[in-house]
């Protein structure tokens, strides 16, 4: 999701001024990555001149934070292609922790050392999120949740792959010969 | 900092199966430990001889310092009741007991008052959401407020160690984290150690760390962090 995308999506919602925008884009997008306010102004700049925005009223003496801006029929069809438009699932086809466990394998190392070192690495991970998740609002839940299921079926994929490391060890001495 | 809990070197088989070959827990006052594995590896067993539940064939369990062998029976029954508090995945609750009677009853055994024991269970309810569902008995209440039911009863006795089996076993992901959720803020609450065992690494994450038990053995005892 783009910084302009985010802007319409709120923009939607209600008009706001450029200084509104940074706090909703940082309370809902922003994560730890607040924006900073050049990047506000640029953006909407972008979207005045692309015709998905306009500027729906300037209060009080001037200047650009005092403009609010309001989304136009364009920026609603805009919003409303992004939403239809399913998102490609990753593949993780790439994996350096398959290219380590073959790593190990071909070297005569031990696998399953490298994956016991990998858990670890991963339940830690998955504490410090359930922390994070515990002291949070839904929001920060929800988010920690989709990384916390994704790293569960990281975990599911390394024990998965515990059990099959004879299987693999002895394949890739077939593949050598 | 000695161990609260120190299990070393277990073994136990039934008939020609090896549930244990050689594993270790240690757990410290306080501290929430996960016991993961998969499914047939040994990390129930290891949490029953941890509890004084099963006897092991070889390797020595130490609660406090005390080894659980050289206790009589009715010595580990006590430690047990006293000590001890135990959530599993099914079937812990007396069905013809309301809650508030379930959640009193390690207190009634241990030859509190009824008043008393009504009086404490009466504020672990209310602590763990369930103060309207006093009454309620078992087959009235659903799968998630039965569970906390159960870790209601498990805290009763203001214990120094629960021992928890697959407690969301058996719930849905928000019931499930709301049961952890609860145990576990309440275990810190009061300073109980808790040894959870779960295959869940989503369960696992609640604790302060891991170990994983394999075929029997340990990590602890395999070296692994």
């Amino acid at each position: 999701m783009t910084i302009a995308t985010a802007f319409l999506a709120l923009l939607e919602e209600r008009p706001q001024h450029g200084y509104d925008l940074k706090r909703a884009y940082d309370q809902h997008f922003g994560l730890d990555r607040p924006l900073h306010y050049g990047q506000v102004y640029t953006t909407l700049a972008k979207l005045l001149r692309n015709g998905l925005v306009s500027v729906d009223g300037v209060e009080g003496a001037g200047g650009p934070d005092r403009k609010r801006y309001t989304i136009t029929d364009a920026g609603v069809t805009d919003i409303q292609r992004w939403l239809d438009e399913p998102e490609k699932p990753d593949q993780y086809l790439q994996s350096t922790l398959y290219a380590k466990v073959v790593g190990a394998l071909l070297t005569g190392r031990s696998a399953a050392a490298v994956l016991d070192v990998q858990r670890e690495e991963h339940l830690v991970a998955m504490r410090e999120l359930t922390r994070r998740k515990q002291g949070g609002d839904l929001a920060d839940r929800i988010i920690c949740d989709r990384a916390l299921f994704h790293l569960d079926a990281d975990l599911r994929w390394l024990e998965h792959t515990a059990t099959l490391l004879d299987e693999l060890a002895a394949e890739l001495r077939g593949t050598k010969e | 900092m000695s161990a609260l809990i120190a299990a070393e070197g277990l073994h136990k088989a039934y008939g020609p199966t090896v549930a244990l070959g050689g594993a270790d827990l240690i757990v410290h006052a306080g501290e929430i430990v996960s016991v993961m594995g998969p499914s047939g590896s040994g990390k129930s067993t290891l949490l029953h001889c941890a509890a004084g539940l099963t006897v092991p064939d070889a390797g020595r369990v130490a609660y406090a310092g005390r080894e659980l062998s050289r206790m009589s029976d009715v010595e580990r029954s006590a430690l047990r009741r006293r000590e001890f508090g135990f959530v599993f995945q099914f079937g812990q609750l007396v069905p013809e007991l309301t809650a508030l009677q379930n959640v009193a009853l390690p207190l009634r055994l241990d030859g509190v008052s009824r008043r008393t024991a009504e009086r404490r269970a009466t504020g672990w309810l209310d602590r763990l959401g369930l103060a309207d569902k006093a009454r309620a008995r078992p087959g009235e209440l659903s799968g998630g407020q039965q569970q906390r039911v159960a870790v209601a009863r498990a805290l009763v006795a203001d214990p120094k160690v629960i021992f928890t089996d697959e407690p969301t076993g058996a719930l849905d992901s928000i019931a499930g984290e709301r049961v952890m959720e609860m145990l576990t803020s309440a275990a810190r609450e009061t300073g109980a150690a808790v040894v959870l065992v779960t295959h869940d690494a989503r369960v696992a994450a609640y604790a302060d760390r891991s170990i994983v038990v394999r075929d029997g053995r340990s990590s602890e005892r395999a070296g692994v962090r």
